[in-house]
């Protein structure tokens, strides 16, 4: 077990070597700089060349790099009054967490639910009303959901606020557009784990005891069924992310996608460079907490994946 | 408990007449793999409806659509701005008085052909990747898939995104940056089915005959792995569709006057208070696409491989 999680941690790391590495040369190769502006005359573009360290060779910046990132050091940010990239990120962190994390919760506990039913009540009305929202959740992507929640629930009923960050109350109408996802995501899971459980020997055996029904579903079929809910924790993780870049866009969140988004546009090159690795160490940690756990989970994939 | 009582004669213990070679009848004609599978598919009404709706909205977005258009998708207007739903403009104009008619169209039409050309990239990259690796095994084969780890390690939207300020912003970078990430899923699926069928007999069979590798990857284990293919190319079109809308929603994808479903949806959304109508159009076409390919995806799964089906 020791030697699977070492070797996932040494490959975690060649990878974000090597994800740092490009993003580094994408970004060097992006059209327009940041200091193109043609008002400037080129002694102040020198300048600023030089404040920044970009008049060096190409492979002296980039040995640069990779030593301030290895110690945590993002850079800093060429617009946003130079403040540092790392500043920047765990400034906005907390609320970009609190809302993808708030919509993992809700979208959880209510996607189980809606699974647990359907699967109860398989091939009933609740059955199909559950398949229904899963498919229908999966297909209204969050773009279309948001303005029209914003719309909805916020202009027309005024019970949220539209856009900004204040306080909770803010959170809500983000966190239920991107959840609707996880819900469907959930549900459908669930259902069919739980549909398989329910037909598995062991389960038949706990009847045979003598367990009462409800006893059965709680202590059996749904701790059984929630295990491979593990698996879709990463994929998970990537939608949040990918999810909050067009969230905290129409809801005007000031949160890490926000700061992605608008880093692109104005070819802010360390804040680009900087989010990327942020997300990608997000989810690489994300992916490989998800491999750890199901191998102590289920001992299979440890021995299958030890063997490759 | 109570028994019912049954009077045991030795006429119950007489042996059935059983024709021997009944066994040998066959009692249909024989049924290949795609056949069998499209019966299947045929009974399941939800795919067959999204096939169908599929088939239409193609036909509209494509021949219909361009046919009984009367107006360009890019001709401005400004006196005829904001004009709901119309004899004249049947889904209205937006706010520089072009037609949405055409434009939803259109924008359809990049939708259609962002999934098409990603299934190809699917196809051509991701399944010969996932073959190579699988058939060689190996250190090849080690190789390959630390490869795909590290793809694997980058959210593909960032790395489309990443891609789309590199080069122009378009259709075409679209297209390269998806087939540079999207196809991951679909190698790892080829690999693992390569591994599984490799050293089974038929394999077996035409190696000893005799046949090259090249030969026994294309006509045996491929064929052997198209059900799951065509599965997982159900998952990836949607999965295309999906990003492209998500780029151009977010303004880094399909540029103006060109229109696609995203840019639509962006602009329909910034006007949802006033004219409704420009987001619920595009959103509604948007929809009902991803809507189809899933609910279709789905029934591909279970009627191609029906032990999956839960």
């Amino acid at each position: 077990m020791i030697r699977y999680v070492a070797r996932r941690i040494v490959y975690m790391f060649i990878a974000l070597f090597i994800i740092v590495s490009i993003t580094f040369f994408i970004s060097k190769a992006l059209p327009g700089d940041p200091f193109s502006d043609p008002k400037l005359t080129p002694r102040i573009r020198e300048q600023l060349y030089e404040k920044y360290g970009l008049d060096e060779p190409l492979y002296v910046q980039y040995a640069k790099y990779m030593a301030n990132v290895a110690q945590g050091n993002l850079g800093n940010s060429y617009f946003l009054e130079s403040r540092p990239v790392s500043q920047l990120i765990l400034q906005r962190l907390p609320i970009s967490a609190f809302i993808g994390i708030q919509a993992v919760i809700f979208g959880l506990v209510i996607g189980m639910v809606l699974g647990i039913v359907a699967a109860l009540w398989h091939n009933t009305l609740w059955d199909t009303l559950a398949v229904v929202v899963a498919i229908l959740g999966v297909s209204v992507p969050s773009f279309v959901l948001a303005p029209v929640l914003q719309y909805w629930l916020g202009l027309k009923l005024g019970w949220f606020p539209v856009a900004y960050f204040e306080n909770w109350i803010y959170s809500v109408l983000p966190s239920l557009a991107l959840s609707v996802f996880v819900v469907s995501t959930v549900a459908r899971f669930m259902r069919t784990e739980m549909l398989e459980v329910i037909g598995q020997d062991y389960i038949t055996l706990a009847k045979a005891k003598g367990l009462s029904g409800l006893a059965v579903i709680l202590k059996h079929v749904i701790r059984n069924a929630m295990i491979p809910l593990v698996t879709v924790m990463a994929p998970l993780t990537i939608y949040i992310i990918t999810g909050s870049l067009v969230i905290e866009q129409i809801f005007v969140v000031p949160g890490v996608g926000e700061l992605f988004v608008q880093s692109v546009v104005v070819n802010d090159y360390s804040v680009i460079l900087g989010t990327t690795i942020f997300f990608s160490v997000l989810f690489i940690l994300a992916l490989l907490i998800q491999d750890i756990l199901y191998g102590v989970i289920d001992p299979r994939i440890r021995v299958s994946g030890a063997k490759e | 408990m109570e028994t019912r009582h049954r009077e045991l004669d030795p006429d119950l213990f007489r042996s059935a007449d059983i024709d021997a070679q009944e066994g040998e009848r066959i009692a249909g004609p024989p049924v290949g793999f795609w056949r069998d599978s499209w019966n299947r598919l045929k009974k399941n009404r939800g795919a067959l409806i999204s096939l169908a709706v599929l088939v239409a909205v193609f036909a509209v977005a494509f021949v219909i659509g361009p046919l009984v258009a009367l107006h360009s998708p890019y001709d401005q207007s400004m006196s005829q701005r904001y004009l709901g739903p119309t004899s004249d403009y049947w889904f209205g104009t937006d706010k520089f008085g072009r037609d949405m008619w055409t434009r939803v169209w259109a924008g359809t039409r990049v939708s259609i052909y962002i999934g098409l050309l990603a299934a190809l990239l699917d196809i051509f990259v991701g399944v010969v990747y996932g073959a190579v690796s699988g058939f060689s095994g190996g250190k090849t084969d080690d190789v390959m898939q630390r490869g795909i780890e590290i793809l694997n390690g980058v959210p593909y939207l960032i790395v489309a995104i990443l891609a789309m300020v590199v080069f122009k912003p378009g259709i075409l970078t679209i297209s390269i940056a998806l087939g540079v990430t999207g196809w991951t899923f679909m190698a790892r699926i080829v690999r693992g089915r390569m591994l599984q069928l490799k050293d089974q007999e038929f394999a077996l069979a035409s190696r000893s005959l005799g046949a090259s590798g090249l030969r026994l990857v294309w006509k045996h284990l491929i064929p052997n792995s198209l059900g799951l293919i065509v599965i997982n190319l159900m998952f990836t079109i949607p999965a295309a569709i999906f990003a492209e809308a998500f780029l151009s929603f977010i303004g880094l994808g399909i540029q103006v006057p060109e229109a696609s479903l995203g840019s639509l949806i962006s602009d329909g959304a910034a006007e949802l208070r006033f004219h409704p109508y420009l987001l619920w159009l595009p959103a509604f076409v948007f929809c009902l696409l991803m809507l189809c390919f899933n609910l279709l995806g789905d029934g591909l799964r279970d009627a191609l491989d029906p032990k999956m089906r839960k």
